[in-house]
């Protein structure tokens, strides 16, 4: 196989060493992680900075005048510059830390949505939207009449970009999709998206949790006017959320939650906003969170996102030829290993996913089984739920080969013929 | 764990799941509530005809994983001819041993005995709860 290239991208075997839930047994069996796109494992950089942080540093930041509330604000603050340079965003003035992307998704339908959307406006989204860039546009559609619209998803796992036309007009205020579908590991083509709605005067945001993670992301070369991103699907850890947003935007937007940090003055009856991204940061932020979150985009920029895009194209291609060549396994979404990340959603002929999940399990191999809060594609798709396989930068092309020795499993206790 | 496995799976309940007995509508049916465990995406339909003194007929209809459509069909069988506080009964049971209680000697609750592996995957004890709670709730309804 390609194990040589496959090495030169990532040092796996190295890799692997900085992980010690890997080590784990799990019933008796050597632990397959193979559900990274709910969340990722975390490299010990990434334990010892949360460690460090609260065994050394621990201050509340941006207020107090002692050592240790300066060290504090400097190592949350650095953050904010890293997760800048990450994104490859203008300044870290466009970078706003919340608890998750699910929050940074809510912030913006609460702040810029409510404020801006009028009856009749539009809401364009699609069809294989996570509920966290969903149910959001849901409740300010509700609150300010909007119109929610959506992209449809081909059989194949694709946006049906052929009617983007006809769904984006001047109505359309903001438009929100995902970078990579969590489900179908679709890589969405969103430069005509972005192109055709800001064209005419609409918004767009990217909900990159399931890209971040997983491919190198500008977003100057995007041109996207906001995204979101998660910690903990990156390696860092959970309760640290992102949000970018052109800091143009950011100042035009209503503050979303109140309180301490966020102010400028506070009178009894009213106040004033602090700059950004400040106005946003109200109360005390997960500040170990977002520093041990630091030390895990230190760890993805020394290995470099092209070669961590490049190495999982590599495990998505052995993948897909490995799962593809099993007669009663159907792989959703794009039939190549293209158009799509390292995420594999499949079933076993009429075998429900939990009952898959459990007897992999048994074997060691944590799957996903389920809807993966993506019920709407799962109508679409006519099933009530899906088994999906992730893989991350610690997984090996033999992790792929242990699935496929599970699947053989899973036909053998349910005596399917194969 | 592969003998815990064979637990959880029965040859009895994968019986079940394959060839469930009482699939099927009621169109005369007393009363029709609907299922659903919003985090693995299992549904269940149940009806009923009858009254509270006597359930005469029940069908199921739905789609999930093999637990919860064989625990919907096993416990269908066991419910038809009972009285609802009768059904009330064999439910309190069921719950006490997904808890890891041992059934008594001399109390019979027919195939859905098998479920007593489950006790061992707290996770899928909720497949097989998603039949008897949409039963209590239908038996308040008649």
């Amino acid at each position: 196989m390609e194990t040589t290239t496959v090495q030169a991208m990532l040092n796996v075997d190295q890799i692997r060493k900085d992980f010690p839930i890997l080590s784990r047994q799990i019933h008796g069996k050597p632990l397959v992680y193979l559900d990274n796109a709910a969340t990722s494992q975390k490299p010990q950089v990434v334990l010892d900075a949360l460690s460090q942080y609260y065994s050394n540093t621990n201050a509340n930041v941006h207020r107090g005048i002692h050592l240790l509330a300066e060290e504090a604000t400097e190592a949350y603050e650095a953050v904010r510059v890293k997760t800048a340079r990450f994104l490859n965003a203008p300044s870290e003035k466009c970078i706003v830390f919340t608890r998750n992307a699910t929050e940074s998704v809510n912030l913006l339908a609460q702040s810029w949505g409510r404020s801006q959307l009028k009856p009749g406006d539009e809401i364009l989204l699609t069809e294989m939207e996570h509920h966290s860039n969903l149910v959001p546009w849901q409740m300010v559609a509700e609150q300010t009449q909007a119109k929610l619209q959506f992209i449809p998803v081909t059989d194949d796992g694709y946006l049906a970009l052929g009617q983007i036309d006809s769904l984006i007009s001047s109505k359309t205020k903001i438009v929100s999709l995902t970078l990579m579908s969590n489900v179908l590991g679709t890589i969405n083509a969103v430069d005509e998206v972005i192109e055709k709605a800001q064209a005419l005067g609409a918004k767009v945001f990217l909900d990159a949790a399931q890209a971040a993670p997983h491919m190198p992301i500008d977003v100057q070369a995007l041109g996207c006017d906001a995204l979101v991103c998660s910690s903990h699907k990156m390696l860092g850890p959970t309760g640290v959320g992102v949000l970018y947003a052109k800091e143009e935007l950011l100042e035009a937007m209503p503050p979303f939650l109140g309180g301490g940090e966020m102010i400028l003055d506070v009178k009894l009856e009213k106040s004033t906003w602090n700059e950004v991204p400040f106005k946003f940061e109200a109360g005390t932020p997960n500040i170990a969170g977002v520093v041990a979150f630091g030390a895990a985009l230190d760890y993805l920029t020394e290995l470099g996102m092209e070669n961590v895009r490049a190495y999982e194209h590599q495990i998505a291609e052995y993948a897909f030829e490995k799962l593809s060549a099993q007669p009663d396994v159907h792989i959703y979404g794009p039939q190549n290993a293209t158009d799509r990340g390292a995420v594999f959603s499949f079933s076993i002929d009429e075998l429900h996913p939990h009952d898959i999940g459990t007897v992999l399990d048994a074997h060691g191999i944590a799957v996903r089984a389920g809807h993966h809060c993506a019920k709407p594609l799962m109508r679409r798709y006519g099933v009530p739920a899906m088994a999906r396989a992730s893989f991350y930068i610690y997984n090996q092309l033999s992790d792929v080969d242990k699935l496929i020795e599970g699947i053989q499993e899973v036909r053998h206790f349910f005596k399917i013929k194969h | 764990m592969i003998n815990e496995l064979d637990s959880l799976y029965r040859e009895i309940i994968l019986e079940h799941y394959k060839s469930p007995s009482k699939k099927g509508d009621l169109p005369n049916a007393a009363v029709t509530v609907e299922g659903n465990n919003p985090l693995c995406g299992d549904e269940l339909v149940y009806q009923l005809e009858g009254n509270p003194e006597c359930i005469t007929k029940v069908r199921f209809s739905g789609n999930g994983c093999a637990i919860s459509q064989a625990a919907a069909s096993m416990l269908a069988d066991e419910l038809e001819g009972k009285s609802a506080a009768e059904i009330i009964t064999i439910i309190t049971k069921l719950k006490a041993m997904m808890q890891g209680q041992p059934l008594d000697e001399e109390e019979d609750l027919g195939d859905l005995e098998s479920l007593a592996g489950l006790s061992k995957f707290p996770v899928r004890v909720k497949c097989a709860a998603l039949s008897w709670n949409v039963i209590e709730q239908a038996l308040k309804q008649l």
